[in-house]
């Protein structure tokens, strides 16, 4: 298996929205490459054929009925929002798609 | 790229094969959203639709609606899919100020509905067959106003502002697989199966599908490859197309557009592209490069769900009588050639037809005023004849009233265009306008006898065997009432005041 | 008054309901010695005097009224601050939540207020759940009341310090890959993760969905069970709750009688890294069940040594999703917004500001494992690796009835000592995990002080899915012979705070 390098670590960090510092980029990238190295002795399964659990429980089929619930107030659910206008959440200038 | 540099559209196909994917997003009619109890309702105020799991705050779970499910099968089994046996849900990542989670709840390598097939009629009649891909079940994001721009555009705002009423609320997303080899017909064959999907869609009575109110959407695939050739060319995302006139301009536009590129040597980008509706062009949305990852893997926090083979033979079952063979049904009922079946179709007026009907018209009557009045408008302001201003029970009005000698034809028009103006219903518009046929034969007599008694000598001819000068009298009548007497009616009285069999 | 808090709760409840003593001064001397020891200790991360006594007033006065109480009215407990509180402050023991008031109860919450007991607070915590040590809270370590310079394990260190340092009697967990159970283990007190699916997640804030299980933290068995059967059953808010009747978890735990069961011994718990002290206990504790009249044989489970690479896989992957949503545009920290810097540049700078070390590791970690290209070799691969955990699980419980092990391979560390190495810090719950991977139950209790440092060792015992109530048939037999033994409970040995 692969380590990972800084420039994979910057990369994860961008696409999880984490604008990490120049130190902690290296740090990680280390530490992660320490990790990634022990974790990857699960890839021993890779070829077995042997069904993946997602779920621990056999469930299947859970579904509610189509019946309106009372939502929050509107004050309950902008309660926390850092910033709010006209009743709607206000968040900084959004880029991408018009 | 502006128009003026596009390719002529027919020198674009004689050179290039066009290939597309079609994809459409129908909000279903739920009352509550896919994965919470909230109501769907339009119009609420911002924010007042939102609870714990459509707002993601933290700590909440979703609930699978069971309905939203039930309409996914419907749908599926509709487009001719299989249904999956056992399918899960997945989680989409990505984060966007819109989507509360970060991720959309939907479904990845697993849909629900998948391997169908849907055949659309062209204008001419033609079937062309479009192969179904899949149909999956999501949720929709909410909806995000920019403020500080000059257009309420997302360019040049300060800020945005956002309501959570709409997230969460069901979407059935359904992909077409490559539509291939239907050449210079590509946008018309667009555009018919968006509107066949949306009649299917209607019939089976999961979504209104109204296109003008976001409830689909349809998102144009397309990419150009030089004729003779297989494999695909680079492909562009024309995103949110919201009407069938626009997803046919659409694909036009694009060919066209792709066609000058590769004229030029030019290379297409694969990227996001939006429709403008004032000018039928489409300009760059964003760039879909490889960093695009949206880590799909199956959502912990809904667990698998298993239709029963019983549970989806009894939907099928239940299933209501499909757009197609409605249509055939309509004809044989309406008595109708198949070319004017296919103007009907054409016009888009078997809906509003069959409603006008259904609220008490006789089909040929309904069909007329659709047809003709109605239809030339929707063309005339280049709008769809459903979304006129007018209801199928206030055209079926209007029938009633001509049936019961209550208007005449002429009288009938005036009725329309005075609903169609926004003056009310029919009945409203009699009254006010005073268009009511004269038919009370005291009123009516004192006009026939005055007119008998100013023309004398055509009373004479027609006294002496000459019936076909009753015209002539009838007209007068016609005048004097101001048009507002029925003609029939009218030419009764005459006759029968000369002492002649008519 | 120091009686008060010395009380079982099962005891606190009887003394309520016979009017020896009432909820508020019951709750009042909670307070106090939250007072008098949680600057030394930092168990909690908000006090809520006002709603505790108001909780408990309302206890007395249904009292007054001579209504019913339920078996733990009036009994103060201490919730992890990882469950949502309609209007007390829930954190998860991050920067990034500092100051959230939630606005609707979890499940959980709403069954403790309806059980009449009263929530003296939030305990500190791992920042979302994620440490063995609660080193990684945003608000400062907890210590362990055995030894205030060591760790109270974690995530949940915060639950098990209040108990162990008598500022509760009771308290709430998580237990996502041993939260629970290790804490439990290096604190002295019995901590319960009950079948996944048993007790509510809804309004548990998510660190990995499909591993997480909240669960009761007490003093004694009889208590975890009496808070067991209070939180645990059918809650229709989250799909992945189990429509089945609870296991009598409460008659169990009084049973103390282990004859005729047949017990296992995980062979691959043992050796290298365990500590000598900790296996002479676990050890002891095997001859104990044998003297008690159970059958103790050795079971092998060859798919428990993938179990924790194949945890920090689907965990760090789960959460990766999970915390998305902490993007400073609905609720929590929002830094950065000075009018000119897009929603895209503020989300990740409050990220970046309002996420400890240990969160963006596993963030990057979780990110990595589930991206294109990577998905099948590693995420892929530890779902598969958990399908052979089960089969190992299943294969073992065909044999005998509960399997047991040490909790955790060593007693309690230093706080720092495995702070900046995390591949040290993830051998705590070499033993707990493979019970998260299959959904299991398992509970650890005391067994002894190590020899060596005289610090707690925990006793893991671990059921099938549902059959909760073994854990405490077992864990109560145990727990009644070592009173015995010692001539009183383990915890009368820590040291005054
Ligand atoms: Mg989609
Ligand atoms: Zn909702």
């Amino acid at each position: 298996m692969p380590g990972i390098t800084r420039e994979e670590v910057a990369h994860l960090a961008r696409l999880s929205r984490l604008e990490l510092q120049a130190e902690e980029l290296d740090h990680f990238a280390e530490q992660l490459d320490v990790i990634i190295g022990a974790v990857a002795r699960v890839s021993e399964v890779a070829g077995q054929d042997v069904p993946p659990t997602s779920h621990p429980l056999p469930l299947t089929n859970v579904m509610r009925a189509d019946e309106v619930r009372p939502s929050l107030t509107p004050d309950q659910a902008l309660s926390g929002a850092p910033a709010a206008e006209e009743q709607r959440f206000r968040v900084p200038q959004i880029l991408g798609e018009d | 790229m502006s128009v003026e540099n596009l390719v002529p559209y027919e020198e674009a196909l004689a050179s290039y094969d066009p290939v597309m994917g079609l994809e459409v997003h129908v909000e279903l009619g739920t009352k509550t959203k896919m994965f919470c109890g909230c109501s769907t309702e339009l119009g609420a105020e911002p924010n007042t639709q939102t609870c714990p799991t459509c707002l993601g705050l933290p700590g909440s779970l979703p609930v699978v609606n069971a309905i939203g499910v039930e309409s996914a099968i419907k749908i599926g089994l509709a487009l001719n899919c299989e249904i999956a046996e056992w399918c899960r849900f997945a989680r989409k990542n990505y984060f966007y100020p819109d989507m509360p989670k970060n991720f959309q709840t939907s479904q990845y390598d697993e849909p629900i509905a998948f391997n169908g097939y849907l055949d659309v009629q062209l204008e001419d009649g033609e079937t062309f067959r479009v192969e179904i891909e899949r149909a999956h079940m999501e949720e929709d994001t909410g909806k995000s106003s920019h403020v500080g721009g000059a257009t309420g555009r997302i360019h040049g705002a300060t800020h945005s502002l956002l309501d959570y009423n709409r997230a969460g609320i069901p979407l059935i997303e359904i992909v077409t697989k490559p539509i291939e080899g239907a050449g210079s017909r590509a946008p018309e064959v667009a555009k018919a199966y968006v509107a066949e999907l949306r009649e299917l869609i209607k019939a089976l009575g999961v979504s209104e599908a109204r296109m003008d109110k976001g409830q689909m959407r349809c998102d144009v695939n397309l990419s150009l490859r030089p004729n003779g050739t297989e494999k695909f060319g680079t492909r562009s995302e024309t995103k949110n197309v919201n009407s069938l006139r626009s997803v046919e301009r659409a694909a036009r536009f694009e060919i066209q557009r792709h066609a000058a590129l590769l004229n030029d040597g030019r290379t297409v980008v694969q990227e996001t592209r939006h429709f403008h509706e004032d000018n039928g062009t489409t300009t760059s949305g964003r760039i879909k490069d490889n960093a695009e990852d949206y880590r799909y893997f199956p959502e912990p926090d809904l667990v698998p769900i298993a239709p029963s083979r019983e549970w989806v033979e009894e939907l099928r079952a239940g299933l209501p009588e499909l757009p197609r063979v409605r249509r055939a049904r309509l004809q044989a009922e309406w008595d109708l050639s198949d070319k004017d079946m296919q103007s009907v179709l054409n016009a888009g007026a078997v809906e509003p037809i069959q409603l006008t009907i259904a609220a008490g018209a006789p089909a040929d009557q309904a069909r007329k005023w659709w047809m003709g009045e109605l239809a030339r408008r929707a063309n005339e302001t280049g709008t769809d004849l459903a979304e006129q201003p007018i209801t199928p029970v206030q055209v079926a009005r209007v029938c009633t009233l001509v049936a019961e000698g209550k208007l005449n034809d002429k009288l009938a028009r005036q009725v329309i265009e005075a609903v169609l103006a926004g003056e009310g219903e029919p009945d409203a518009v009699v009254e006010q306008r005073g268009l009511a046929v004269v038919s009370d034969d005291s009123a009516l007599g004192a006009a026939v006898d005055q007119a008998i008694a100013e023309n004398e000598a055509i009373a004479a001819k027609i006294r002496d065997g000459k019936v076909a000068a009753v015209g002539a009298l009838v007209g007068a009548v016609m005048k004097a009432t101001r048009g507002q007497a029925d003609a029939a009616r009218v030419k009764d009285l005459i006759l029968e005041r000369l002492g002649v069999q008519a | 008054m120091t009686d008060l808090i010395r009380y079982t709760a099962a005891e606190t409840a009887a003394a309520i309901a016979t009017g020896e003593v009432s909820a508020a001064e019951v709750t009042q001397a909670h307070l106090d010695r939250i007072d008098a020891v949680d600057k030394k200790v930092n168990a909690f991360l908000h006090v809520d005097t006002e709603g505790a006594l108001a909780a408990a007033r309302a206890v007395d006065a249904k009292r007054a009224k001579g209504e019913e109480l339920g078996p733990l009215a009036g009994v103060p407990l201490a919730l992890k601050d990882v469950f949502t509180t309609k209007g007390v402050p829930t954190t998860c023991g991050s920067k990034i939540l500092e100051g959230w008031i939630p606005p609707y109860d979890a499940t959980l919450t709403s069954r403790l207020k309806d059980a009449g007991v009263v929530i003296l607070g939030k305990t500190n915590m791992d920042e979302f759940a994620m440490g063995s040590s609660t080193e990684n809270s945003a608000y400062g370590a907890t210590g362990n009341p055995w030894d205030l310079s060591r760790i109270p394990g974690g995530s949940g260190g915060g639950s098990a310090a209040a108990l162990a340092a008598f500022e509760a009697p009771l308290a709430i967990g998580t237990d996502t890959g041993g939260s629970i159970r290790q804490p439990g283990a290096v604190t002295g007190t019995v901590g319960v993760k009950p079948t996944y699916g048993s007790v509510s997640r809804y309004g548990l804030v998510a660190f990995s969905s499909s591993l997480d299980q909240g669960g009761p933290c007490a003093r004694t068995v009889l208590d975890a069970a009496l808070l067991h059967e209070a939180i645990a059953g059918y809650d229709p808010m989250d799909s992945t709750s189990i429509n089945a009747p609870v296991p009598a978890v409460v008659e169990a735990a009084k049973l103390r009688d282990v004859r005729g069961m047949r017990i296992g011994v995980v062979k691959e718990f043992a050796g290298e890294g365990y500590q000598a002290g900790v296996m002479q206990r676990f050890n002891e504790s095997v001859e104990l069940l044998r003297e008690l009249g159970a059958e103790v044989v050795e079971v092998s489970c060859p798919s428990f040594t993938l179990a924790l690479p194949a945890y920090y896989l689907i965990a760090p992957s789960e959460a990766s999703s999970n915390l998305a949503r902490f993007d400073a545009m609905r609720y929590g920290l929002r830094v950065g917004d000075d009018g000119t810097r897009s929603a895209e540049d503020v989300t990740a700078l409050t990220r970046e500001a309002g996420f400890g070390p240990e969160v963006k590791r596993r963030i990057i970690l979780g990110t990595y494992a589930l991206s294109s290209g990577y998905y099948d070799a590693y995420y892929g691969s530890a779902q598969k690796v958990r399908t052979l955990i089960s089969r190992d699980f299943d294969a073992a419980f065909a044999g005998v009835d509960v399997l047991i092990s040490p909790t955790t391979p060593t007693t309690a560390f230093p706080i720092g000592e495995r702070a900046d190495d995390p591949m040290a810090m993830y051998l705590a719950d070499l033993c707990t995990i493979p019970s998260n991977l299959a959904g299991n139950a398992a509970m650890s209790l005391p067994c002894g002080l190590a020899p060596e440092d005289n610090l707690p060792v925990g006793l893991q015992i671990i059921a099938p899915a549902m059959a909760d109530d073994r854990l405490y048939r077992v864990g109560g037999a145990v727990e009644a012979a070592l009173n015995d033994k010692w001539g009183h409970p383990l915890l009368e040995e820590a040291p005054a705070l």
